[in-house]
């Protein structure tokens, strides 16, 4: 993986682990996570800007800067800090590009 | 009363509008973005989750404690829909979505509760990922019990800060340094406005007290001068308290200058605003009652003004009792009505005055232009630079915010300016050399937040959903 994660678990460790994937790879997060929260629980971003192409990691976590909305495989957007992970999602970020070309 | 009052929002002050409202005998139905109701100071985690009221709310918990037994008892007895989202609003109209469904409530009264976010004042870097605002910060810990990362700056000013870095260190996160950019003067210069809610201003110091106690480092009258790092924060540069730039290691920084009221619902209905010099920005106006200038339209909460959560009860309760006034009702209630409505002035009168020492005690800095580079993001959904800003104002000539959005696109992108409006209009202010009540209010559009394209197509032919 590219980067390190961002956030670090502290508590409400004992959930039940859930499987997703991002850009194609699978990863664990666990049940009761938003997609913010598996996300980078998993990695340091959650998406590129449509100008600049900087990477972002969501801002507000409150359903209000709009700066976490991403994809997912099947062509839908969601926003990830008011999303919460299903068993299954299939995420893309487009942070993990050489990874999914191999 | 025939009609049926919509609450926009499930917050403290929804909650207590929604329980005076059924004291009346009417069935309000309230719409709340979140997925449980509470709002963002008492935000529920996920139900699978076991942390304690007490973990979570700390001194708050018996707040919420008591605030979660009022809607307990409330949940048949009011339409509740949460997970609905007011994506527009029109005289006599609300449009809401609803699991990928907009539908159409029409209304007759309105308690508008939509609280707060954020005032976001930017810095070079403050896009970077790592950077979160402190309101992110506390969301991360209490809804998703994580930290925003493994070494943790806490800056900005108000009591938010302490709050914060308090809950981080006490959940066993790692936080490096707490920096106000307050004077510890100011602080001693606010107490006499603090007093008025002496134990609000005890919980701070205990804080205060508190984190000094475990070694964290509290730094005031400093200033932020930007976040470095390529990908992610590495390190945030401070102008210090002797004016020497330091340069701060660290993986995660939480952000914020107090608060911000949520007023895109209130303008897109068309109420009345006014310039707030202590808020920096335009309020939507009311009485202390919460009526706005809209009949049948009621103001409660943040929403209308920062207060707190604990102001946001009482005028909850205020602004219903103001529409059952009003729009209703039962021969003989009116002078019990007024009774009440009196202690619940006066105690927002109290707190109005702790406000006011907040202020001083954490004044939002005037200076933080000064650190803007060219390069510095304003605006970081359309990624509109300070250069590009400044530029804009100086060839066309531009004094007035709306014209700045236009000509610039700062604002114009999916947060609605939510997060640059504030900075948009100081700069504006600042560059054209007026006060800032001058530079104008930025309008809101529908939608007030970002909607799937088929729901815009879609909303010529919505089905009209009734109460139930």
């Amino acid at each position: 993986m590219k980067h390190h994660a961002q956030f670090r678990r502290l508590h409400e460790n004992n959930r039940p682990s859930i499987e997703f994937s991002i850009d194609g790879h699978v990863h664990q997060a666990l049940l009761g996570d938003t997609v913010l929260t598996a996300l980078l629980t998993n990695q340091g971003a959650i998406r590129r800007t449509e100008f600049s192409g900087q990477e972002r990691a969501g801002f507000c976590l409150m359903g209000a800067c709009q700066d976490c909305w991403i994809w997912l495989e099947s062509g839908e957007r969601l926003r990830a800090c008011s999303t919460m992970l299903e068993s299954g999602m299939r995420l893309i970020t487009g942070l993990n590009e050489d990874a999914q070309h191999e | 009363m025939s009609e049926i009052p919509v609450i926009i929002g499930a917050g403290p002050a929804g909650i207590r509008a929604a329980q005076t409202l059924v004291e009346f005998g009417v069935r309000p139905i309230i719409l709340d973005e979140g997925m449980r109701w509470g709002g963002q100071i008492y935000r529920q985690q996920p139900t699978n989750f076991s942390r304690t009221s007490r973990q979570l709310y700390g001194f708050d918990s018996n707040k919420a404690d008591a605030l979660s037994k009022v809607f307990k008892g409330l949940i048949n007895l009011v339409d509740y829909r949460p997970q609905s989202l007011v994506w527009n609003v029109e005289q006599n109209r609300l449009d809401v979505i609803h699991q990928g469904q907009s539908s159409i409530l029409p209304w007759q009264s309105l308690i508008v509760a939509t609280g707060a976010t954020d005032r976001i004042l930017p810095f070079p870097g403050w896009t970077l990922p790592g950077v979160f605002t402190m309101g992110a910060t506390q969301i991360a810990l209490k809804y998703q019990a994580c930290a925003i990362g493994a070494q943790v700056i806490l800056a900005g000013t108000g009591p938010l800060l302490y709050l914060v870095a308090y809950q981080y260190v006490k959940a066993g996160a790692t936080v490096l340094a707490v920096l106000d950019t307050a004077h510890f003067s100011s602080q001693i210069k606010a107490l006499p406005g603090l007093l008025n809610q002496p134990k609000q201003l005890a919980r701070g110091m205990y804080y205060v007290g508190w984190l000094i106690s475990r070694g964290i480092k509290i730094r005031r009258g400093i200033r932020i001068v930007r976040a470095e790092g390529k990908n992610k924060i590495d390190a945030l540069v401070i102008k210090n308290e002797r004016g020497a730039i330091e340069t701060l290691p660290c993986d995660a920084l939480g952000v914020g200058y107090a608060l911000r009221p949520e007023t895109q619902i209130a303008d897109g209905l068309g109420c009345e605003f006014k310039f707030d010099p202590m808020q920096r920005a335009h309020v939507p106006v009311k009485d202390i009652a919460g009526r706005s200038s809209l009949d049948g339209v009621y103001l409660a909460g943040d929403g209308a003004g920062i207060m707190g959560a604990d102001a946001a009860e009482l005028s909850g309760e205020l602004s219903a009792l103001a529409l059952v006034l009003d729009r209703a009702v039962r021969p003989g209630d009116a002078e019990s009505i007024r009774r009440r409505a009196k202690y619940l002035e006066s105690r927002i009168h109290t707190i109005t005055r702790f406000r006011a020492g907040l202020e001083t005690a954490f004044p939002c800095p005037n200076d933080w232009i000064e650190q803007l580079t060219d390069e510095t993001i304003i605006c970081r959904c359309e990624e509109i630079t300070f250069g590009h800003i400044r530029d804009a104002i100086t060839v066309c000539d531009i004094r007035e915010v709306n014209r700045l959005k236009a000509l610039s696109r700062a604002g114009m992108g999916r947060c609605q300016g939510r997060m640059c409006s504030q900075a948009s209009a100081e700069i504006l202010a600042h560059l054209t050399e007026q006060p800032l009540n001058n530079v104008g209010r930025l309008r809101g559009q529908p939608p007030i937040k970002p909607v799937p394209a088929h729901i815009l197509a879609d909303a010529s032919t919505p089905k009209v959903e009734a109460a139930k």
